[in-house]
């Protein structure tokens, strides 16, 4: 092991060098807290392009991988229980890491209008960053539970604090649910290690496929044990997506959250859900998966056309964007319940994607309710004229959320779409109606915001200026990148996904 | 050699002797000195005094298990282990009370550091006794000095009704104990636990079993009391209420962490040998497993409508109890790996309550008042205060990465292992629950607005014990592999068989 297995640590507790700077800044000091909470999620970013580009494609199972024990609970008979300190980057995570650094230093960029509190702001948001890349680079259960919990503790702050009117209640609602789904996660956590001993993500998958291979032999309980878990983490992960019965706190945070809080959410917090889907419930259980795909593409179903549907009828922007995110997770649980290599592609591509789309969305609406002081449909009109700029990178980021071909949403959703097709073709033509409706209320909140006559008081709004415009280019490039060049993303997951495609079947 | 009842090593008995001798110093003491005199000294005189015992227990690891009095009373490393924890807790209330400006008490400033350490004493012989009647000694001694210290303030009406509630109902449960030993006294004619371990191990399957559940129950009901577990809890929230807060942290720590070793210790050892004949997972487990859930579920949701801050630390006090008995319950099935998770999580309770108690009235005593408002905007008045308090909340909801969670993670292991889903299921419903009330405080800290714009001062021993408290709980969070190796190690069976030194029955 040399010094580069250090490079996932590396990435991930960098920021929280930034946080020890920040204590030792005045309170006061607003600029150089700004300065220091964008500088400090850069080491980051560096290091996650620098995996990306010496990503070794060809490689089976986790790179730059280092272990150390941690702990151990001794017990009386046996090996006492190990638990470890791993770190490692695979196919699935490194796509993630990128993206969550990414949006990690946008959003930082993109917090200019947070004006109290500066301080504590920054900490936190670089605090959640440690907690999103962690969740991301651990390589066994429990240092993903540990970092899964710190983003949630973070994020309940975060809104809390600098949200907006009803911030409280959507924090409460935020922590509540998320709270629910980490107690299921534990769950599962703590019977996975019962039963199999460690919690590293290699020990899991090589256990779990020598149960599966002689489950006939073994009492039943085991199975039925088994099916608990998987339940317990597949409820976990819904709620993160989140997965339509249990969708409503995310609503409540998308609209009550600051903005730069809204793009980590909805660009890299809810992706938490779509990883664990993919590592536990796909990677770990395909057999129990192959069972429920059909529950999913159900699930999926509603979620697109419930999202789309009320996305069309609602009368504010934010939670036109909210619902919209709700049915496009849906996608990602399309790609899931296909179960083939075209379908997890596309979870994966839908993910990033995704990710990068509704930072982008996020970020201009921000944007906009700084000038226009709201973000009500109706009261909206007319921007195009006055806000040329914001106008246009709007209507890319529409163009993408709708998926027109040449941009990232195209890819994702064309791939979820063709993997469900080939299993469940009837659920599949259903959930098309979803795209159709798509464009419907991307259309509608286009020009409901950028055209038709202009309100007299929005004139004389200010177009974006550099420091919004900027970042906001970055992520079209991104998106536009991925649309039209899809392997510089698909490339680094071919592997894993074969991996994981190959145990399905077998 | 002969060996005569008195005849045996004094210097075992060093801890509990130095205790002895500073409760008797200090009240001379108080007498001879002058009114003008600070009586700080002689809390000082106290802290030094926990602190030699302190040394004492250090001394005295790693023998073999040794008994004195006709096996009536041992030091094995269960004892040491849980004198050192009663110590350490109470060397932090001392200190804690050095630094407490509470007029009221200051009247009877003296008594109080002596109270505090017969209680201190009661609550070691509870730890180390293996027969009947010194238990129930040092549990009267750990009782008779809390009452009067829960009304020390006699003044005021609250404290008086937080004794006197506390009086009538702790002589109840001490009843129920008492009544629930007379049983075993009767069936097996000795007030030795392993004398009574032998006759239990006879009746086990016969007609007479039932009175040894009669008697199992009364003693339940009684531990339920002193440990504040539901359905026993109704005095908790009046009594942590009313007394000084210094106090409360005693009873809801050092009290509760000595009536939790009485209970494992009489019950592994009287009734033991239940295991073999399967009753202890019919009868005993369960009844266990019963209270527990209780706690848990009524603990959590009761705390949800505390407005005052004490009122809210008593039920979760409840609800952790709750927490803490999932071991004894499960340990039939897995076998005596109860310990290390046990001890692991008294630890870790041990400070974040205490932190989190200590902190409440740092910012109480400044607001003027208990409720849950004085906490409002306390992050933009003393930052690191707020930042501290934070630590123990996410300790007690049991977030990573503290000494809650470690702890928490641990017992729930042992339920899952010994298959009680239903009873981890609670677990983690009710945790989840309590969020909302531990986050209620980081609401006020950090959502609201501060009326009161001063910084609040500290005293420095205050500095001291929170400073200790929130280090024990960030550390047994993140290197907890020091504490559980420690655990781990040692010999915790041996408390529950006989001494290499017993006469032999």
């Amino acid at each position: 092991m040399s010094w580069i297995n250090w490079l996932p640590a590396l990435v991930t507790f960098f920021p929280l060098l930034g946080v020890a700077v920040l204590l030792f800044l005045p309170r006061e000091k607003t600029g150089l807290h700004r300065f220091w909470g964008i500088m400090a999620t850069l080491p980051s970013l560096f290091f996650a392009l620098y995996m990306y580009l010496h990503f070794d494609q060809g490689f089976k199972g986790l790179q730059w991988f280092q272990s150390v024990i941690w702990f151990q609970i001794p017990i009386l008979q046996g090996e006492p229980w190990t638990f470890h300190y791993s770190m490692g980057v695979d196919g699935l995570s490194l796509p993630l890491i990128v993206l969550t650094t990414i949006v990690s230093t946008l959003a930082a960029v993109a917090s200019l209008y947070i004006r109290q509190a500066t301080k504590g702001y920054y900490q936190l948001l670089l605090l959640l960053e440690t907690g999103m890349i962690g969740v991301f680079a651990a390589a066994n259960l429990f240092l993903f539970f540990i970092f899964f919990e710190i983003t949630l503790i973070v994020t309940f702050f975060l809104i809390g604090k600098w949200g907006f009117l009803g911030k409280v209640k959507a924090a409460n609602r935020f922590l509540l649910y998320n709270g629910l789904g980490s107690g299921f996660l534990l769950f599962a956590m703590v019977a996975l290690m019962i039963m199999f001993g460690s919690l590293e993500y290699s020990d899991l998958e090589s256990r779990m496929g020598q149960v599966m291979g002689q489950l006939a032999l073994l009492p039943p309980q085991i199975e039925t044990t088994l099916w608990a878990v998987f339940i317990a983490l597949m409820i976990a992960f819904s709620i993160k997506l989140p997965v339509f019965p249990f969708h409503s706190w995310m609503l409540r945070t998308h609209v009550e959250a600051p903005t730069p809080v809204v793009m980590i959410h909805s660009g890299v917090l809810l992706k938490m859900g779509a990883y664990g889907f993919m590592r536990f419930g796909v990677g770990l259980f395909p057999e129990q998966m192959k069972e429920i795909a059909v529950l999913i593409a159900i699930l999926g179903l509603i979620n697109i056309l419930y999202g789309a549907l009320l996305a069309i009828v609602q009368r504010e922007l934010k939670s036109v964007l909210a619902y919209s995110s709700i049915s496009h997770m849906g996608i990602i649980l399309f790609g899931l319940a296909s179960l083939n290599a075209a379908g997890l592609k596309g979870v994966m591509f839908q993910a990033v994607s995704h990710g990068l789309i509704s930072a982008l969305l996020f970020f201009l609406v921000g944007c906009m309710y700084e000038r226009t002081r709201t973000t009500e449909l109706d009261d909206l009109g007319g921007l195009a004229k006055s806000m040329p700029v914001f106008s246009g990178i709007f209507l890319v980021g529409i163009m993408a959320l709708l998926g027109l071909p040449g941009l990232s949403g195209f890819i994702s959703e064309f791939l979820s779409y063709l993997g469900l097709f080939q299993n469940y073709p009837v659920i599949a033509s259903i959930g098309a109606l979803g795209l159709i409706f798509t464009v419907v209320y991307a259309l509608r909140a286009l020009l409901k915001t950028t055209f038709g006559p202009i309100h007299e008081r929005y004139r004389l709004l200010n177009d974006l200026n550099v420091n919004e415009s900027v970042p906001m280019m970055v992520l079209v490039a991104l998106i536009v990148l991925i649309g039209v060049y899809p392997d510089s993303l698909g490339a680094p997951m071919q592997v894993t996904l074969d991996l994981i495609v190959s145990r399905i079947g077998g | 050699m002969i060996q005569t009842l008195l005849d045996f090593d004094l210097r075992v008995l060093a801890p509990e002797l130095v205790i002895v001798a500073a409760a008797a110093l200090l009240t001379i003491v108080d007498l001879l000195l002058k009114e003008t005199v600070s009586r700080k000294w002689i809390g000082i005189l106290g802290l030094l005094a926990v602190l030699v015992a302190g040394i004492f227990v250090g001394l005295g690891w790693g023998h073999e298990p040794y008994q004195i009095l006709g096996d009536s009373y041992r030091i094995d490393d269960f004892s040491l282990a849980f004198k050192a924890i009663l110590l350490f807790g109470t060397a932090l209330v001392l200190l804690f009370s050095l630094s407490d400006k509470d007029t009221e008490k200051l009247e009877a400033e003296s008594e109080y550091y002596s109270l505090l350490l017969t209680a201190l004493l009661g609550a070691m012989i509870m730890v180390s006794s293996a027969e009947l009647i010194t238990l129930f000694v040092g549990l009267e001694l750990l009782s008779l000095s809390s009452y009067i210290l829960v009304g020390i303030r006699r003044k005021r009406a609250d404290s008086a009704e937080a004794a006197w509630k506390y009086v009538v109902l702790g002589s109840v449960s001490s009843a129920f104990i008492l009544y629930g030993m007379s049983f075993l006294y009767g069936l097996t004619g000795t007030t030795h636990l392993f004398e009574i371990q032998q006759h239990v191990a006879e009746i086990a399957g016969t007609d007479y079993q039932a009175f040894l559940y009669l008697s199992f129950f009364l003693m339940i009901v009684g531990f339920g009391f002193k440990i504040s577990s539901a359905p026993f809890h109704t005095w908790a929230p009046d009594v942590y209420q009313g007394a000084a807060t210094p106090v409360t942290i005693f009873l809801a720590v050092v009290s509760k962490v000595a009536a939790f070793a009485f209970v494992v210790r009489i019950v592994l050892i009287a009734f033991i040998p239940l295991v073999t004949t399967g009753v202890w997972n019919e009868v005993i487990s369960w009844s266990f497993m019963l209270v527990a859930a209780l706690s848990m579920i009524v603990g959590n949701t009761v705390a949800l409508r505390q407005k005052d801050t004490k009122r809210l630390m008593a039920y979760s006090s409840i609800a952790h109890a709750g927490y803490m008995l999932v071991p004894p319950a499960t340990m039939g099935f897995v076998g005596f790996d109860l310990f290390p998770s046990l001890v692991f999580y008294l630890v870790a309770y041990l400070c974040m309550t205490l932190g989190a108690f200590v902190v409440i009235e740092i910012v109480a005593r400044r607001a003027g008042t208990y409720d849950m408002n004085a906490f409002a905007g306390l992050y933009q008045r003393s930052p690191s205060l707020a930042l501290i308090m934070t630590f123990f909340l996410l300790s007690l909801a049991g977030l990573p990465v503290t000494a809650g969670f470690i702890g928490k993670f641990y017992i729930l292991m042992s339920a899952i292992a010994s298959t009680h889903y239903w009873l981890a299921a609670i677990m983690i419903a009710t945790t989840v629950i309590s969020y909302y009330y531990y986050f209620g405080f980081a609401r006020q800290m950090y959502f609201r607005k501060a009326e009161d714009s001063q910084k609040i001062a500290v005293s420095w021993p205050t500095v001291a014990v929170v400073g200790m408290a929130v280090l024990g709980t960030i550390l047994l969070g993140i290197i907890p592999d020091f504490f559980l190796q420690a655990f781990g190690q040692l010999d915790w069976v041996s408390g529950f068989s006989q001494a290499a030194n017993s006469l032999g029955y």
